[in-house]
């Protein structure tokens, strides 16, 4: 009866409504409700009357073994099995992204509650020149780490982006002999602990060259951890470059730097930038390597070349160990700014050159038409 | 004429100051002398010999994994870049031999231009960049007025002018499949090849797309010797002059087993074998 019911008004349907198709039925929640709220009154029982047990960690970890398990049945009857275990497969996903989650939003949350007290406009204008030990945290600033840290990433990417965009050419496309022990070398580089790669340039430059402790002798530290890192992914980047590619640009009479530089790089453009982002990533919080190469420093200096430099990670590793309150919220406030300043730079890199290789800016487009390409 | 150097470029379409040579320019012929082809230790191909004469359709046909594609792969020096390949032999383009002598490989390539299987437009180049991504690649330079002529004469030729000259602009990768394949040929004009391999060009497109193609390669093939691979037995009626049947027998490289027109290899092939392949019965 239901049935015959159900098909004549799927024949009636005349109107252009779009048809919702849902992947959760009402069933479905009835039964995770059902099963979520047995499942709690079961480890409510087994922890309060029965076992001898206490924990809030205890408590969650059993209630999500009973929530499966009793969802896991409750399912199977309904559904049968094949269907049961697509089921519990969802639910551990599910339940593995959200809590993968949870510490990152947690971390975020933390950091903005506890930096956003002391965050003025000034900040981001003035150093620590006038601040004494009894300040307020609202007064002086971080500009003199901020723009550390913008120098010594920004000379560390000027070294380490086409060193390795470069490594990774010629472990992918020159394919030449080195390329099997060099991609070992590449590998052994990005283990290596950031603290001796500081170390390295602190003995290597500092002591042994006898320069001083400068932005630059930073740049040198971060670049050894980031080329391996922008290395590698340029080189998954421009393995996923089809060969097709090559060959119909080789066909056309193309030479093997000309097919590298005007269809490998800039169809895998986007995927280099991701790789650049990457090393950033990577670089941008170091705070081990720059404690050796960059001395730190109160007051702002504009020249990574010479003297001490701050950054911002080394800025709230000294700071969040004094004493005073007002200190330690500057450190928070660093630690926030530092979130800020990564969130600005992704947000810049994915706006210039994160899109796919057939999009197509308005930069690009200006360019096409007054060559008459477009 | 075997002492013949390629230093010039090749002339452009519209180009009036180009340098006149006739060894570079029109069709030419192509020949091959007693090919073998090996990928590793692994002999695929033995004993090839064809001529494919200048302004002709030559045909390669033969069952999957008889050598056909690595054959015409060899003639254009595409089969080198797959490692441990070796081939040989002589191959040789208006009596010049394309391996051993002076003419670089780059050139080579320019004058023996290539089509795919697979569509393959540069994803990172609008469609009127891909046309003349050509010029690019190997270095040759013409004026903005020259590329316009360029790009419109290689998309006509290649039949598609109609269809995206509102749409040069476009990424190349937004045409429909079809589209993207003459494309690929108009891109392969551009740089004025006197010799045109295609690999299976149509095998991934609808009818409509194929016929397209077949009509732009009788139109194409005054000015341009075409050597199409292809699995389509009725394609290879349509549109060769001449066909060679490729073969191999198990554990064996391929080879030719027949040659000629290819009016008598559909209806009076000399060996059983192409009877055969060309009715259906195997392969």
């Amino acid at each position: 009866m239901a049935f015959t019911l159900r098909r004549r008004r799927a024949t009636e349907v005349t109107t252009d409504e779009k048809i919702r198709i849902r992947s959760v039925e009402s069933i479905d929640v009835t039964v995770m409700i059902g099963s979520a709220i047995s499942s709690f009154a079961l480890t409510q029982l087994l922890y309060e009357t029965f076992l001898p047990l206490s924990g809030a960690l205890g408590y969650i970890v059993v209630w999500y073994a009973l929530f499966l398990a009793i969802s896991w049945i409750a399912v199977r009857e309904l559904r049968g099995t094949v269907r049961a275990k697509d089921h519990l497969a969802r639910v551990v996903v599910w339940s593995g992204a959200s809590l993968a989650i949870v510490p990152l939003v947690l971390i975020v949350l933390y950091v903005v509650g506890k930096g956003y007290h002391a965050l003025r406009p000034q900040f981001f204008t003035q150093d620590q020149r006038y601040v004494g030990a009894l300040s307020d945290a609202t007064e002086g600033g971080g500009s003199h780490a901020i723009i550390g840290t913008i120098q010594q990433v920004g000379i560390a990417s000027l070294i380490a982006v086409p060193l390795g965009i470069t490594t990774a050419v010629y472990l992918n496309e020159v394919k030449g002999r080195l390329a099997k022990p060099l991609r070992t070398v590449v590998d052994a580089m990005s283990a290596v602990p950031s603290i001796v790669a500081g170390l390295f340039i602190y003995a290597a430059w500092i002591l042994a060259l006898g320069n001083q402790q400068t932005g630059l002798a930073g740049s040198l530290a971060l670049s050894v951890l980031f080329l391996p890192t922008v290395t590698r992914t340029a080189e998954v980047v421009l393995r996923l470059v089809p060969g097709g590619l090559r060959e119909a640009s080789l066909a056309l009479g193309g030479t093997e730097w000309r097919t590298t530089s005007r269809v490998v790089l800039p169809t895998s453009r986007s995927g280099l930038v991701t790789a650049v982002i990457l090393g950033v990533a990577r670089v941008i919080g170091e705070t081990a390597p720059l404690i050796l190469t960059v001395g730190g420093a109160f007051i702002m200096n504009w020249n990574p070349l010479s003297g001490k430099q701050d950054s911002l990670p080394f800025f709230v590793f000294r700071l969040i160990r004094f004493p005073q309150e007002s200190q330690i919220a500057r450190a928070w406030t660093g630690a926030l700014v530092l979130m800020i300043l990564v969130l600005v730079l992704f947000v810049i890199a994915r706006a210039i050159g994160g899109r796919g290789p057939d999009h197509i800016g308005r930069l690009k487009k200006w360019r096409l038409q007054r060559k008459g390409l477009a | 004429m075997t002492d013949l150097q390629i230093t010039t470029p090749v002339p452009m379409v519209g180009s009036s100051t180009a340098v006149v040579d006739d060894h570079t320019r029109g069709a030419a012929g192509l020949t091959a002398k007693n090919v073998a082809c090996w990928f590793g230790t692994k002999k695929v191909l033995e004993g090839v010999g064809l001529d494919m004469a200048p302004g002709q359709v030559t045909a390669l046909i033969g069952p999957s994994g008889c050598g056909k594609s690595t054959f015409l792969r060899t003639l254009n020096r595409m089969h080198e870049l797959v490692p441990g390949a070796t081939l040989a032999g002589e191959i040789l383009i208006n009596g010049v031999d394309i391996y051993r002598g002076a003419v670089p490989v780059t050139d080579v390539r320019r004058r023996i231009g290539m089509v795919f299987q697979k569509p393959n437009p540069f994803p990172a180049m609008t469609v009127a960049e891909n046309v003349v991504s050509g010029l690019k690649l190997s270095g040759l330079k013409v004026t903005k007025s020259e590329r316009e002529d360029l790009i419109e004469s290689c998309l006509t030729k290649a039949g598609l002018w109609n269809e995206v000259k509102n749409r040069l602009g476009d990424p190349g990768r937004a045409l429909s499949g079809g589209q993207q394949q003459r494309l690929c040929i108009a891109r392969s004009l551009a740089v004025s090849p006197q010799v045109l391999l295609m690999d299976e060009p149509c095998s991934a497109l609808d009818p409509t797309s194929t016929r397209r193609i077949e009509q732009t390669i009788s139109e194409i093939s005054e000015s341009v010797t075409i050597v199409i691979v292809t699995h389509n037995m009725q394609q290879a009626q349509r549109v060769s002059n001449r066909c060679a049947f490729f073969l191999a027998a198990e554990n064996e490289p391929g080879r030719i087993i027949e040659e000629g027109p290819t009016k008598d290899i559909f209806t009076n092939p000399r060996d059983s074998r192409t009877e055969d392949y060309v009715n259906g019965r195997f392969g």
